[in-house]
């Protein structure tokens, strides 16, 4: 692995520590890039070609893309490196899929760090084989200078739906036990906390990692999983209303069993957010048939990134389309569909 | 309006001519400016609203108010309905 | 959170809620003013806890719903002019101006930034000395005192290319207009406890003796607010009407004179509007003269504003508790937090986003 912190290598690029147009002009300086920053970073997987050709895949195909654009790129536990990488992965993992072949596209901004983005492709490398999926190819372009440095990624990832699995968010069924694989609002609080203007210092770190290990474990528990989701953005709020809608379901939480640490309420209180609309990175969320609940528990907790899986609350007939909470007082609150950003506010 | 929370100053510095102290809320610490507490010192407790000291917190009154809450419906529960 | 954390206790709530129905045997009316006690109350539930006749009359202490619509209008001018960085609280973002919202202006290219606390907008300030930074300066008496050093400290060190819009929004007065509107219903307060923590509370006993009301000074965790009310309700009862500290750990009947201090040097009182109520004779803070330069309106003179309410919207009859925000013809149609009218369906303890969240429910099961 490339030590991209104190940067030295043999052949050297052209004499720029930034990014500039050449890098994805397509010619030699975009070669060099290819050749000397990202293919040591992916390892050695990467197809040359323009296009990656792998082996015949058995089962149904599961693809899935995303882009990444997190500000900062670089937080506590992470960056948006493993975030693009994982991201990815998880997306696939959702609808049950073995995750196998990423590509990775790199959008840089002219000006950014070459040095940034080598610590980004390490990242995604170091990532992808952390979970054993291969990136097999990429694309780099570069955009104008406009506020200084950024990188933006678009992942695709591909896997293998095994016959007879089918996950959805249609499938969530009034009786279904909602579980979330472990503790909330990690991710969000990490990334607020080094976000310019509102820097706090905590010991919260993202919680960004590859779920499809996780996911494996409970479906070889022969149970019948209805429904995953990775609650990322808008947090557990957004991805249960989101089901709810779609199944036209109602979701009743108990707020007391939501496994919420206390540096994350900490930093919430802090900031005036709710845990619930706070970004998730390595969770994930379950609905599965009240006989299969204890078994897929289990199984999650066997597991290194579900050790923490518990029940939060259950499908229900009752207002279907929306999410509700019983509070530690014994009252009912709606969760609401988070709209937009959560921001901080002073009321 | 008026979201504040109250955390325990653990260093006091000065910036730029400003008594400002590193507040720890639990898990997270943050700076905070102490130009309205002036005699606060470490160990305190203090009410903080954006990025502000703006009340010492009382902790005395603090368990006095909680030791008065824990005191209601003891008799209703040793003795049963009281009539009123 | 220590000192935080022990105040939702879920059993020591129990007692309190048993203490209020034993204590009750008429039907009362009381308004929490602050927004935050408004949005603490939805959030867990608390008015569902309270015997069938207690009703709570969400107050307009809610700095971001009476933020005058001219004001917004100015704030989206200023923002949207080139070289100026307008910062702001998070709260403000998404209210609704005559024609956009901040956000719209910052899709449009306005350099809009969310901080925590205004002295971050007086370091990007002097992070970028070629730029105008405004900080948008809205609350209650209890976030004045911050803003109120951000402009002392840009005075101290010569940080010339600030400065702040200003709309400060006072309690007593407020409590006042209410009060004195023919079709009060209130007959009693719960007061603003981080206002109170700032100001003290020698401005309320006149306000409780004049109009005949208990006022309770209240907190904002559950067992806080709970204990408000039943201190309120005890007095109603009783027929007194006093003023009562149920904050005593943050409030001092003093306040903070440091801060009231600052206030006096930085701050006069003016004539105010509040959003969907109206004129409320000195009801604001503005800038005094000493501080006039740092006025974001007079350095940008931002002219000839036509402000366009929405006629649809009756967010001023819910900021004075004459309507429940169901009651509003708009209410979840044109009207969301989706889409909001007036900017009580925005803030987070917006009358109508709270009914909004919390009163679809019932409404759903009544159907």
């Amino acid at each position: 692995m490339i030590d991209f912190e104190n940067w030295s290598c043999p052949v050297p690029l052209r004499d720029t520590p930034q990014v500039v147009m050449g890098h994805g002009g397509g010619g030699a300086m975009s070669a060099e890039l290819v050749e000397h920053l990202f293919l040591p970073a992916y390892g050695s997987a990467v197809s040359p070609a323009d296009s990656a050709v792998v082996p015949v895949l058995g089962g149904r195909i599961a693809l899935s893309t995303d882009s990444y654009v997190v500000k900062p790129m670089f937080f506590p536990g992470g960056s948006i490196g493993d975030l693009a990488v994982n991201g990815t992965i998880n997306d696939l993992a959702m609808s049950g899929a073995s995750p196998l072949y990423l590509s990775i596209a790199f959008i840089l901004q002219e000006g950014t760090p070459l040095a940034t983005v080598g610590r980004i492709a390490v990242a995604v490398g170091s990532a992808a084989s952390a979970a054993g999926v291969q990136v097999v190819t990429g694309d780099t372009k570069v955009v104008d200078n406009g506020s200084g440095d950024g990188v933006y990624l678009t992942t695709t990832g591909v896997g293998v739906v095994a016959d007879g699995v089918t996950i959805g968010p249609e499938r969530a069924t009034a009786g279904d036990v909602v579980i979330i694989s472990g503790d909330i609002g990690v991710h969000g609080v990490a990334v607020l906390s080094v976000r310019a203007g509102m820097e706090f210092e905590t010991t919260v770190i993202s919680d960004s990692a590859p779920l499809h290990g996780l996911v494996a474990a409970m479906l070889a528990t022969g149970a019948d999983v209805h429904t995953l989701r990775d609650p990322t953005r808008g947090g557990v709020a957004a991805s249960l209303n989101e089901i709810a809608r779609t199944a036209k379901v109602g979701i009743a939480l108990d707020e007391p069993s939501l496994p919420i640490p206390a540096t994350v309420a900490d930093a919430c209180s802090l900031l005036g957010l709710d845990p619930l609309q706070v970004a998730n990175e390595g969770k994930v969320l379950v609905m599965v048939p009240a006989d299969g609940a204890e078994a897929v528990l289990a199984a999650m907790r066997a597991h290194p990134y579900g050790g923490g899986a518990r029940v939060i609350g259950r499908c229900v007939e009752e207002h279907p389309g929306m999410v509700t909470a019983r509070t530690a007082l014994g009252g009912t609150r709606i969760v609401n569909m988070p709209i937009g950003e959560q921001l901080p506010r002073i009321c | 309006m008026c979201l504040a929370v109250p955390g325990r100053i653990v260093r006091i510095a000065e910036a730029d001519g400003v008594p400002m102290a590193e507040v720890d809320f639990g898990g997270v610490r943050k700076d905070v400016c102490l130009q309205y507490l002036p005699d606060a010192t470490v160990g305190d407790y203090v009410v903080v609203h954006v990025g502000f000291a703006i009340q010492s917190l009382d902790e005395e009154s603090a368990r006095q108010t909680l030791a008065n809450f824990e005191k209601m419906g003891i008799l209703e529960e040793e003795f049963g309905e009281i009539p009123r | 959170m220590k000192y935080l954390d022990e105040f939702g206790n879920p059993v020591l709530a129990k007692r309190l809620v048993e203490e209020i129905h034993a204590a009750t045997t008429r039907p009362w009316a009381m308004m929490e003013v602050c927004g935050g006690q408004t949005h603490s109350i939805i959030r867990h539930g608390i008015d569902q806890l309270l015997p069938e006749g207690v009703e709570m009359i969400h107050g307009p202490g809610c700095p971001v719903c009476v933020t005058p619509l001219e004001i917004i209008d100015k704030a989206l001018a200023i923002a949207a002019q080139p070289g100026v960085i307008f910062c702001s609280f998070g709260d403000m973002l998404r209210v609704p101006g005559s024609g956009q919202d901040l956000f719209g202006v910052k899709s449009a290219g306005g350099d809009v930034r969310v901080v925590y606390s205004p002295l971050d907008a007086l370091k990007i300030a002097r992070e970028n000395p070629e730029r105008q930074v405004v900080f948008f300066g809205i609350g209650f008496e209890t976030t004045a005192p911050a803003n109120a050093m951000t402009v002392y400290q840009a005075r101290r060190l010569g940080v010339t290319n600030f400065s702040l819009l200003v709309s400060h929004v006072l309690v007593p007065p407020a409590i006042a207009a209410i009060m004195e509107s023919p079709v009060c219903r209130v007959q009693a307060f719960l007061a603003a406890g981080h206002v109170c923590s700032v100001m003290g509370t020698r401005e309320y006993p006149p306000l409780a003796a004049r109009y005949g009301v208990p006022i309770v000074v209240t907190g904002f965790e559950p067992l806080d607010i709970l204990e408000g009310i039943r201190r309120t309700v005890v007095q109603l009862e009783a027929g007194r009407h006093e003023v009562e500290n149920a904050y005593p750990r943050a409030v001092r009947d003093e306040g903070n004179p440091a801060a009231m201090a600052m206030l006096r040097d930085v701050f006069e009182v003016t004539d105010r509007t509040w959003r969907g109520i109206g004129m409320i004779p000195g009801s604001g803070w503005r800038l005094s003269s000493r501080y006039r330069e740092f006025d974001a309106e007079q350095r940008f003179a931002v002219a000839d504003i036509r402000t366009n309410e929405s006629p649809l919207c009756r967010s001023g009859e819910v900021l004075q508790g004459l309507i429940k925000p169901h009651e509003c013809a708009a209410f979840g149609k044109q009207c969301t937090p989706r889409n909001p009218l007036g900017a009580t369906m925005v803030s987070s303890e917006g009358a109508c986003a709270a009914y909004y969240a919390y009163r679809r429910l019932d409404l759903v099961q009544l159907s």
